[in-house]
């Protein structure tokens, strides 16, 4: 496989979404191309960032309007 | 004694009957995730709680209009993306063209074709990587992502929806989803890069 080929198939790839014909020919470009396994380790590696960044949970204000206003809506005083 | 935990089915019934309490269940059920979609939408508190108000209300509004055709979180995942998306177009900032954009992604390739060298940073620990600072930056990147890819990204990747359920709330192909998604992060890659090696540099 070309790196053009691989390039496109990364994320499927790092996703585990691929054939395993697939995923041992990529594995098999990688060994030898190392610009290519820097590309798949840092995807990786921000995909992994994305999903440590913490949750943003509604702050406790921003929870009593809401509250708030859907009784309001509902016809509630 | 056993706790039976309602089904959102459960609770939409209660609420078609004028249950009030199981309204408030359902939304507290779903609450910190809408936020969450719409703050890293948007980037910002004060257009969350527009989109987590706008998304709340459409879907009481809304709800003798649904039929149970998609599951309700699905349902309530497309008003939330199509809110913080109106959110997202009243901003006046102008949006990277398609072309600039998948100039940018591709960038890497032309790179590596060249011979240049690229840098690896992937063998930091993500807690040492993951400071202020470096939040930031990925927060920027989010916001320079054009919408369509900027969606699908956070649907996927910050509150992890299977690429199918993504495919669902948008209305696109799972195809159409995983090949944005896979652009969206060869973009966020590159950002992460240059602010990464940037940061190896520095004495």
């Amino acid at each position: 496989m070309k790196c053009e080929e691989i390039f496109e198939a990364l994320s499927e790839y790092i996703d585990e979404e691929i054939t395993i014909q697939k995923c041992r020919e990529i594995e098999a470009h990688l060994e030898h191309c190392s610009n290519c396994r820097i590309v798949v380790d840092t995807l990786k590696k921000t995909v992994a960032l994305y999903h440590a960044i913490p949750a943003e949970n509604v702050p406790d204000e921003v929870r009593l309007r809401l509250h708030k206003v859907i009784r309001l809506e509902n016809g509630e005083s | 004694m056993e706790v039976l935990v309602p089904t959102d089915t459960e609770l939409l019934e209660r609420i078609r009957k004028g249950d009030s309490d199981a309204l408030e269940l359902l939304v507290s059920r779903y609450e910190d995730r809408v936020y969450n979609l719409a703050y890293r939408m948007l980037g910002n508190r004060e257009d969350a709680e527009d989109v987590l108000q706008d998304t709340f209300m459409n879907v009481i509004r809304s709800l003798d209009s649904f039929q149970g055709r998609s599951s309700f979180s699905t349902w309530l995942y497309r008003v939330a993306a199509n809110a913080a998306l109106t959110k997202l177009r009243q901003r006046s900032k102008r949006e990277k063209s398609e072309s600039e954009f998948l100039d940018d992604v591709y960038s890497v390739k032309e790179q590596a074709h060249a011979g240049v060298k690229l840098t690896d940073w992937s063998a930091n620990p993500i807690n040492q990587l993951l400071n202020e600072e470096a939040q930031n930056q990925m927060d920027k990147a989010i916001d320079e992502l054009p919408e369509i890819y900027r969606v699908v990204f956070v649907l996927r990747d910050v509150e992890g929806l299977p690429a199918s359920d993504v495919a669902d709330i948008l209305g696109l192909s799972v195809a159409a989803v995983k090949s944005r998604l896979h652009r969206a992060r060869l973009y966020l890659r590159n950002r992460l890069s240059a602010y990464f090696s940037g940061e190896a540099q520095a004495p």
